[in-house]
Order: structure tokens, then sequence, then C-alpha cells
């Protein structure tokens, strides 16, 4: 099984570099807002391990509800991805392949020189998440691509007879094609033995962790919960309408595919009680992402292909960006009514957030708060690239089910006509 | 207590019994005039009802057409995001409620530019006392007609020739809806008044936002207090947004494409496209329970859920009335507290296609349409010639995005809907493909359907309870 790994170089923009940054971005879509896959300034279809990234400026846009003395932190580039296998080769990768568009993009920026080496350049501005969400670990590009291939043919014509025969003439039909070196169906890579002990160290430890501080944490949560319950009386709500034409600039780029992306940028409440509060529950939650929610699923939410939190600007600020299935209100409903308790603890750190009490109750259930809150710190996506349009998390599921038509030799009748009824 | 007096007639009734229908579309031409007009209406409140009229009037206003009265830019910034906006107003809104290609706002009859109404009229009475009602109603000092549009009675049919309107929402008059979640395990019919009406409690237990006034906006004390903001006036409440779409039906091709795709049984596969008998009968048994808010008149066409055919062996799971109402909870079957637990934190073993319909409590609508042209038999439809017919969806809710926009973006127009792939309404939105599963094979797969239904026109407005409609009035 190959892993998969992400990256996100971020910079600062050069003063008076914004426009033509923005200009720069604007020239490698074919929709606004969608990336074309053969850009000259960076083809992300020519990179067979990418499955999604993006570029985008990072601002914060509700800087202002940190009081009347808060100024915006300057603006920053903001070039992030999701791709099988280790992120430092991807990094060569990118650097050996398309060096000439990213120095192009990275010009805009002020750290950034002619003469820098660009792979430890963007290592040197890599801004690691804190927490990380893959669908499905292990399920590589190549091998959405060739089960979709596979799904394809398979739908394209009729299966008649009955389940077993069908089987039958489906394997056959498959092999022929096979034989003649389409429809290949690689096997998966061997996992990588370092990543797997890393894997089998987080699941024992972080837990073993866990138990020693349970005494302490026992100690201290009386006197954590009263403070948490006064902070959270008296922390103010920030939730306006956010302006009609914010939301009209996101509306644009959004629903050209079957899929979009979500990128937005809060406040942490200040002080040291919420952000360790918010490092703590991070770390539960990639905890999760690690060893709980790797098939298919984060909790009860089918439709995210990757997602992920990460600080920025020494932990006073939190980037989250994910890589969702239907339209925006449909993403946020299905928070909303499937998770809110999940989106309550981390996203009631962050400053304005609607009222939770014990941090998972109320919060996102307040459904008009909620949203207001989501769209204004949502901030446009300039570049979205995703490696397979208008494919869901749920088809790619049900591409691997009917590979196992192929690989998995004889079913039963009732595995094998819920398969069948994938067609 | 619900104040029937202050709420519009429609939000209660259909008007089932006054069979002549007119929509009528008009522009301000004077405003002081409109606004004079408006404060004199005899508009029918919901409380009228409880005595049979031989007429009703209700009235609608769009954004630009309270703009035109006068309403000030801050309280119409306090409307619905989509009201404000409009339905034909912006790409972004048209892809995502499949309103492109030939359903685009650019062929619109009316609905965008100068053909957007300010104002639509909805007037009702025995089919032959409507002139006469209408003649009663001059609105010439105030406003111009865009276009009247007729209706047709139908008893009951749509111009394809099925039972319509058979399934809506049981409204909760209580006005307190229960918030938890565990209330909700199972699905009923009944959805708060907040979903339907502004100023009460909707599904969440919050009131829907709505224009709320300093009581200086509000001279000669009109509105209500806010119930959820001491202090302010509240210009929503008993109000409630409606959706007109008017939606031309290709009833020739429609039969056309069944007989040819069905052969002799063209009529069982065009029930398969709807997922109901002609006649209105559901194609799964009611289940034993009664569900609550189904009315036990309507026990046989109604008392069922999806549940027992998880798969769309009884009826597909891409057809219209599954898409259109799901008829989910809001989890799936869980066992008791323990299992809800653990499914909530996502910790069960969890189907494929677990979960990926949203809870249809939170997106209900309140059907109010009206036919026009004939309604034919399949067979005559076929013979031909067919006059111009179609349906004037008319719909009623409090937040545009959540409901009317979910249910026709997400779920009609929507080509991923329960984790199909590729393919949306085979009858009002397009799908060149439809998939019936079958007992014991891969699905039957239809493609090269044509589009049957296609959009003539389509507006959204806000329908004030009455004392709304007099401050509007007053101006």
């Amino acid at each position: 099984m190959t892993p998969q790994d992400n990256f996100m170089v971020l910079a600062p923009i050069a003063e008076g570099r914004r426009g033509d940054l923005e200009t720069l971005l604007a020239s490698m879509t074919d929709r606004p807002g969608r990336a074309d896959p053969a850009n000259p300034v960076l083809p992300f279809g020519a990179f067979d391990r990418l499955h999604v990234a993006r570029l985008l400026v990072l601002e914060d846009l509700a800087y202002a509800d940190l009081g009347e003395a808060a100024t915006p932190p300057p603006p920053m580039l903001a070039f992030l991805g999701d791709c099988d296998g280790d992120a430092e080769s991807f990094r060569r990768d990118l650097a050996a392949r398309a060096g000439d568009g990213l120095r192009r993009l990275f010009a805009h920026c002020s750290d950034f020189t002619a003469d820098a080496d660009l792979v430890d350049w963007m290592r040197a501005h890599e801004t690691p998440p804190a927490t990380a969400y893959v669908n499905w670990v292990g399920r590589t590009v190549r091998q959405v691509r060739e089960e979709a291939a596979l799904a394809s043919f398979l739908r394209a014509r009729p299966w008649p007879g009955p389940p077993q025969e069908a089987r039958k003439s489906i394997v056959a039909a498959v092999q022929a094609e096979q034989a003649q070196g389409r429809l290949p169906l690689s096997p998966a890579a061997a996992t990588p033995l370092g990543w797997t002990l890393r894997r089998l160290a987080d699941l024992v430890l972080a837990p073993l962790v866990l138990l020693l501080l349970t005494p302490f944490l026992i100690l201290i949560a009386p006197f954590y919960l009263l403070h948490l319950r006064k902070l959270e009386e008296t922390d103010a709500e920030f939730t306006p309408r956010p302006a009609p034409a914010h939301v009209a600039a996101l509306a644009r780029i959004e629903d050209h595919d079957a899929s979009n992306q979500f990128s937005a940028y809060g406040n942490v409440k200040p002080g040291a009680f919420r952000l360790l509060t918010l490092i703590f529950l991070l770390r539960l939650v990639q905890y999760t992402t690690r060893h709980i929610f790797t098939r298919g699923r984060l909790a009860r939410v089918p439709t995210i292909h990757f997602a992920r939190w990460v600080f920025t600007d020494d932990k006073r600020r939190l980037f989250f960006a994910s890589n969702y299935d239907g339209s925006l209100d449909a993403y946020m409903d299905d928070f909303i009514n499937k998770v809110a308790y999940g989106l309550n603890l981390v996203f009631s750190n962050g400053v304005g957030y609607p009222r939770c009490r014990y941090l998972f109750i109320g919060g996102a259930k307040n459904e008009q708060k909620f949203k207001n809150y989501i769209r204004k710190r949502q901030l446009p996506t300039q570049v979205w690239y995703k490696a397979y349009p208008n494919l869901t998390a749920h088809d790619l599921a049900c591409h691997s089910q009917l590979r196992r038509l192929i690989e998995d030799g004889p079913m039963r009748d009732e595995d094998l006509v819920a398969t069948l009824r994938l067609l | 207590m619900m104040d029937f007096a202050d709420i519009q007639g429609l939000v209660r009734s259909g008007y089932g019994q006054l069979t002549a229908c007119r929509l009528i579309l008009l522009r301000v031409a004077d405003p002081a005039a409109a606004r004079a007009w408006i404060a004199r209406a005899p508009i029918t409140t919901a409380a009228d009802l409880a005595t049979p009229r031989p007429t009703a009037l209700n009235l609608a206003f769009t954004a630009e057409g309270l703009r035109e009265l006068g309403v000030a830019e801050p309280v119409l910034a306090q409307f619905d995001a989509s009201f404000i906006a409009g339905m034909g107003s912006d790409e972004a809104r048209s892809r995502r409620l499949g309103d492109t290609g030939a359903n685009a706002p650019a062929g619109w009859d009316w609905g965008v530019g100068k053909r957007l109404p300010h104002a639509l009229l909805l007037a009702y009475a025995a089919p032959e006392a409507l002139d006469g009602f209408l003649a009663t109603l001059d609105w010439t000092a105030g406003f111009t007609v865009l276009a009247q549009l007729p209706t047709a009675w139908m008893d009951g049919r749509e111009p394809f020739g099925f039972a319509d309107g058979l399934s809506q929402p049981a409204i909760d008059w209580s006005g307190t809806p229960n918030p938890d979640q565990d209330a909700h395990l199972t699905y009923a019919n009944t959805v708060a008044a907040g979903e339907m009406l502004l100023g009460h409690a909707n599904e969440y237990g919050t009131i829907t936002e709505r224009p709320l006034l300093p009581p200086e906006a509000d001279p000669h004390n009109l509105l209500a207090e806010a119930e959820d903001a001491p202090g302010l006036r509240d210009l929503g409440r008993n109000g409630t947004y409606l959706v007109h779409r008017q939606l031309h039906q290709d009833v020739a091709g429609f039969w056309r494409a069944m007989r040819d795709q069905g052969g002799e049984n063209w009529i069982a596969l065009a029930e398969t496209v709807v997922g109901r008998r002609m006649d209105g009968s559901a194609m799964l048994p009611p289940c034993p329970a009664a569900i609550p808010g189904i009315d036990p008149d309507d026990r046989a066409a109604n008392n069922f859920t999806f549940d027992p055919d998880p798969d769309g062996l009884a009826c597909p799971l891409g057809a219209h009335i599954r898409r259109a109402n799901p008829r989910n909870a809001d989890l799936p079957p869980s066992g008791g507290a323990i299992g809800r637990l653990l499914r909530n934190l996502g910790l069960t073993r969890q189907n494929l296609r677990d979960d990926l319909v949203s809870p249809t409590r939170f997106h209900r609508i309140l059907r109010r349409g009206r036919d026009y042209g004939t309604q034919l038999s399949p067979e005559a439809a076929l013979a031909g010639p067919v006059e111009e017919s179609g349906l004037h969806f008319i719909c009623l809710n409090t937040n545009i995005a959540r409901q009317f926009e979910f249910v026709q973006g997400a779920w009609l127009a929507g080509r991923n809907f329960d984790g199909l792939s590729g393919e949306n309404d085979p009858l009002t939105a397009g799908a060149d493909t439809y998939s019936i599963p079958q007992p014991h094979a891969a699905n039957r797969r239809l493609t090269g359907l044509p589009a049957f239904v296609t959009l003539r026109g389509g507006a959204y407005f806000f329908l004030p309870g009455m004392r709304a409609l007099r401050w509007i009035g007053q101006g």
C-alpha cells in the first residue's frame, strides 16, 4: 500500500505584487477557479501522484473581530496538495518538471530570490498540518484511474444471465482486455516499513501517554470545566451575514465539478487556555483520522476526499482546507446534521464562533449563525485541481468494489448481486 | 397560538375547491398608487378559510418589487439571500439548480431583466366567477400587467397524467418543535411551523433570519414585536417565500420515450420513472405503524418510507418521488442508545450507501402549484396534437437555499443523489440516463432519454403576513 502525504508552501506575498499574482493564477484555470490540468505554469495533470492541489491567497478576512486595534496580517501565497508517497520526493519532482512555472509563481513572494534552490525554498516554507484526513488511506491516483476505467468498461455493456454467469463473463471479458494490454489493474506496492512502524508507534503510544496523563487530567478537570464555561458564557459571537459580493465571488468558482474545494481561515481565541485545548483536540482528531477513519468516511461524513487543519502565524490562526462532494450548502448541512459535535470541538476555539456549551453542544446547531460564520471566513481558492473530475468519494468506493469482481474469486450470491448493482 | 388572521391563506390551503386560478405577474408603474391598492386589496387569510368562500386572493413580491414599492435597502438586505439575489440572477445559482442549456434564464418567457415581475397576484374562484372577480380588482393605477398566466384544473392529475400533489408535509401549528435529534430517529411527515412561516421556530429550534426593524421604521405600530429580538419589529413574521417556476411539459415526448424504451410495458416504465402508479398509489406497501403527520385518509398513498427498499427494487433510487422526498430520518437505523452514540461517532460498521442522503426534515417544501394546458391520456398524447401544457410549480419555504434550492439542486438536478453516478431526475431534470435496479442482476439502464420538462420562467417572491402587507402598503 502506498500511503498519502501532503505539502503546503506558505510564503508572504511581496508588497504590490498581489494583483500580478492573481492574474497569473487566473491564467492557470479553464473555468473560474478550476485548474487547467495542462496549464503551462504548473501542469498538474502531468503529476500522476497528485490527487488534489490548490493555490490561493491566504488572508484574514475576519481580523476586525479581534478588536479595533487589530491589523490584518500580510497576505500569503499558499500552495498545497495531497500526493501518493512522500512529499519530499514529490517536491523534488515538482521542482524538476515544473521549476520554471514555480519560479514564476514564487517570484511574487517577498523572500524568494531568482537564485534560490526551489526544493530548499519550498521545504523552508513548508507548513505542516496539525491534522490531515485522507478519505481512503492507500488509494493511489493510479488506482483511482484504473478502477474508473474498469467501471466505464463494465457499465458500457450489459452482462446478462444469472449473477454467477454474469461474473464469469465479466472476468473473461476483462482478462481478454488485459491480454491486449488494456484495463490494467496494478497490484498495490509494498507498504513502506518506516510508515508502518510510525503508525504502529502512534497507535500504541498516544493512548499510553493519555493514560499516563489521566490522573493529572482528572485532577484539573473541574477547574478546566469551570473556566471553560466562564469563557463560553462571555466569548463574543461574530456571525453577521457575509457580504453578498463575497458570497457571489465564492459561488462563481463553485459547482463546476461533482466536487468542490473549501478554504477557510480564522483566528484562534487568544490565551493559552484555548490554544492548548485546540492543540489537544486536533491531536485527538488526528488520532482518529490515522487509525479509525481511514476507509471512506470521516465519522458519518462520506463526502470528503482530503482535508486538513493547519496552524499559521505562531498558532494565532488556523487554516482549514477540504475537498468534498456536492455543493457548499449541502456540505454545511452535512456537517451540522451529522458531526456538529466534531466541528464544535475544534472551531469553538475560534474567535466569533456561535456559542457552545462544554465545547461540543450548540455551536453549529445554530444553523444560520454557523453558515454565516463559515462563509465570512471562507477564502476564494484561485486555482483548484482534482485528478479525477466529476468522481465522488462514493464513486471511488464503488469502483474499488467492482474491482473485487475481477480479483476476489467467487463471491456469495448476495455479495455478488450487491456488487453487480453498482453497474 | 398561531394568529391565522395574520397569515395569507395559501400557507394553509391550495384552495382546491376553487378550481379556477389565474397567476398575474405585475410590475409597479406608480409606487404610491400601487401601495394604496395593496393596502385595500381583499387578501384572503388563513382565518378566512374557516368558512367556504367563492373567491380567494393572495399577493407576493419579488425583492425588486419591494424596492420599487419603497422598501429601504437596509431592510431589503435582511431578507433571505437567495430571495434578494433572485432565481435567475447569476450563473452560479443557475448551475446549482440545473437551470442551464434549454432551462437557462436567457431563454425564459419571464423572470429576468425587464421581464422580472415585481408582484405575483394569485386569484382563485369557481370557474364562472373568476373573470368577474378579477374585474373587481382594479390595479391599473398602480401596476402594469407583465403576464396573465392561465391555469387548468386537472382534478388532481398533472399533464403527464399522473396523480399529483399527494405528499405534503404537515405543519406543526403548535409552533414549538422538539429540536432534540433523538426525537427524529424515524421519519415523520410533520415539520416545524418555522420551516414554512417566518417568525416561528424551525427544525433546528431557531427562528430563521428575516428583516427586523427598529421601532422608528414602523411609526404606526403595524408590525408585531420579534420573538427573539425584543424591541425590534418583525417584518417577516407569518410571511414566507414563494418559489414560482413555470415548467413546460413535453407530454407527447414523454410518452414517446416511454413507448420506445418500454415497449408494451411503457406505462409501467413511466411509473418507475415517477415512483408512483399513475393513480397515485405507492410502489411500496404501507408501513405497519402510522407515520406521524400522514392524514389517515392518505395512508394508502403515503404511509410508507423507502427503508424496506434500500436497493431500489420496488421504487428505483433515482425515481422522481424518491429524489424529491427521500423520507429518511436523522440517523440510519442504529439500535439502542449505545448504538446511536457509536453511530454518531462513526464507530459502527457503515454500509456503502449509509448517510449519503441528508435528513429529509430539513429540506421540506409546501407545494401550491397549478397546472396549465390540457391533460390527455397517454394514448391521446401520442396521437397528438397536444396543447402547450405544464405546471406552474409553486412552493413555500422560509430558507430558500436549505429547502427549495437544496431539493432542486442536490436531489433533483444533482447527478450523485443517493450514490447514483452521473444521472439526475429523469422526469424533471433532463437525465440522459436512468438506472432501474433489478432483483438478481446489474441495473437496467435507460440511455438517450430527452428532457421532458423545460423551465419557461421563474422568480422568488416574498408572501408577507397581513401585518407586513399593511406595512408595505402604508409605505
